[in-house]
């Protein structure tokens, strides 16, 4: 691998993302980006998972049968996804109250799969590790400014400090109701890819296919 | 495992790791050991994770409690402030306490709602819940006096996307509300979980169960009914479904398949 570590970390956040560039883990970013705090929380708990699992599947990669690889992925990535729920309902408990069910969803986040066997089963433990953590940074990144516009816009406040008064506790804004369901984080994460791929052209996907005028004969 | 393709005789460990991966035996061998290790970690984290959770647990149900009754306030000493509430287990269908059959103090309401020896099915069922508990587990605060001065009652129901669980407390004439709260629900944030909204929650203050007849008037709606404001709460802006099972299951459980009997013998000056 030419990529150094400081690669391996800091191009998932822009340049590689997983969600704007791969489109991976689109469903929990709907799901948990309505307030700052809980998307925080979920980016920390991605990243924890994909860094540890993409270490120790990289480990692990020359013992792997290649017949169960993805089994042996799955049973350590769900591990540390029931460690961290574990954690969360100990020493969290109002958040995990918030994430419920979607801690345990992060095993289907296809970006922890996608880094194991796209990355972790071809590289050292430690590389692996990196690129793990950046690429949750990344995910976290991208949580994080949905959940800036979906918090600040849908409930008037960020990490739950209230900026803007709402009419419902008697001040001035009137909070936009779409943005806390998770439609609006659809749009929200297509404008983002607009706007990211605009800045970086070179990640505007090719097209599959090209109109062609036929001559009539 | 044999491995004869080794060029020189290593340990048993060392060949074990240079043989193919694809082998049968070691497929078998890893995908046993992946997950002993895993399994002992996952199991190793929530065993000794457990008191802390379990404590968590109780110390939310008992904040909610407190909150309810009005003497929450952030940074008490929960534990010294809850042990001013009297739990009892309460029969429903008698509206008496059989705390010499249950331990207040550790019987689980919610659980006993899926056990048939504790429950019965529900045939006119508004809140949604299937299952009714015979038993639940009800606190009452006393003055300084010993004087009864407010009741709070488990209760619960379907809202939109989740069973909504709560508690309300009445005043000690077992008719004027004093509060309303939800502690655990899934409903949409900003819209059926406004439930949880400090504004809302203080329109139930002071609200009426019943009329001068004794008839159950308490109404969560978008307009005012016939009995009049004492009895209605205005329902949440966007958020309909949630609203109608809120009014639902305040009207089941403190009907007569529910708190009805034991809210008569309070209101007869019977507790």
């Amino acid at each position: 691998m030419s990529q150094t570590k400081k690669d391996l970390l800091v191009d998932p956040l822009v340049d590689n993302n997983p969600i704007t560039l791969q489109v991976l883990g689109i469903c929990s970013a709907l799901a948990v980006t309505s307030s700052l705090q809980v998307a925080f929380v979920m980016a920390l708990a991605v990243t924890f998972v994909t860094a540890f699992s993409s270490f120790f599947i990289s480990m692990l990669r020359n013992q792997i049968p290649s017949s169960i690889r993805i089994i042996v992925q799955m049973v350590i990535i769900a591990s540390l996804v029931i460690l961290v729920d574990q954690i969360l309902k100990a020493y969290a408990f109002e958040i995990s109250k918030t994430l419920s069910v979607f801690v345990g969803l992060i095993i289907t986040n296809c970006i922890v799969m996608g880094r194991a066997e796209a990355f972790a089963m071809k590289n050292p433990p430690v590389a692996s590790f990196i690129d793990g953590l950046g690429n949750g940074m990344g995910y976290g990144l991208i949580l994080m400014l949905v959940g800036v516009i979906r918090e600040l816009f849908g409930s008037g406040s960020l990490f739950g400090v209230t900026i803007l008064e709402t009419v419902n506790n008697g001040g001035w804004y009137v909070p936009n109701g779409l943005l806390l369901l998770p439609p609006s984080a659809f749009f929200i994460i297509g404008l983002i890819i607009w706007a990211f791929r605009t800045w970086k052209p070179n990640q505007v996907e090719e097209r599959e296919y090209k109109i062609q005028q036929v001559e009539a004969h | 495992m044999s491995d004869t393709q080794s060029p020189e005789p290593k340990g048993v460990i060392a060949r074990f790791l240079a043989a193919p991966p694809d082998s049968v035996g070691k497929t078998i061998f890893i995908a046993v050991a992946v997950c002993l290790v895993a399994s002992m970690i996952v199991s190793a984290a929530a065993v000794s994770l457990r008191p802390v959770q379990e404590a968590n647990k109780l110390k939310d149900k008992q904040i909610n409690v407190l909150q309810v009754a009005g003497v929450y306030e952030p940074g008490i000493d929960v534990a010294q402030a809850f042990a001013a509430f009297e739990p009892h287990v309460l029969d429903l269908a008698t509206g008496e306490f059989v705390d010499d059959q249950f331990d207040p103090a550790t019987f689980d309401d919610i659980a006993a709602a899926s056990d048939p020896e504790l429950s019965e099915p529900l045939e006119n069922d508004p809140a949604g819940i299937g299952r009714k508990a015979k038993y639940r587990v009800i606190y009452l605060l006393r003055d300084e006096n010993g004087a009864l001065d407010k009741v709070i009652l488990p209760i619960h129901g379907y809202g939109l996307w989740s069973t909504l669980y709560g508690f309300i407390a009445l005043e000690e004439n077992g008719n004027d509300i004093y509060g309303l709260q939800f502690y655990q629900h899934g409903e949409t944030p900003g819209l059926g979980a406004e439930v949880d909204n400090p504004r809302w929650k203080a329109l139930w203050n002071g609200k009426k169960l019943r009329d001068d007849a004794g008839n159950l008037q308490i109404t969560v709606a978008k307009s005012m009914p016939a009995a009049g404001p004492d009895f209605y709460i205005d329902a949440l802006a966007g958020a309909t479904l949630t609203t109608v099972g809120v009014d639902n299951l305040v009207k089941f459980w403190m009907g007569d398949a529910g708190y009805g009997p034991f809210l008569a013998k309070l209101q007869a000056g019977e507790i």
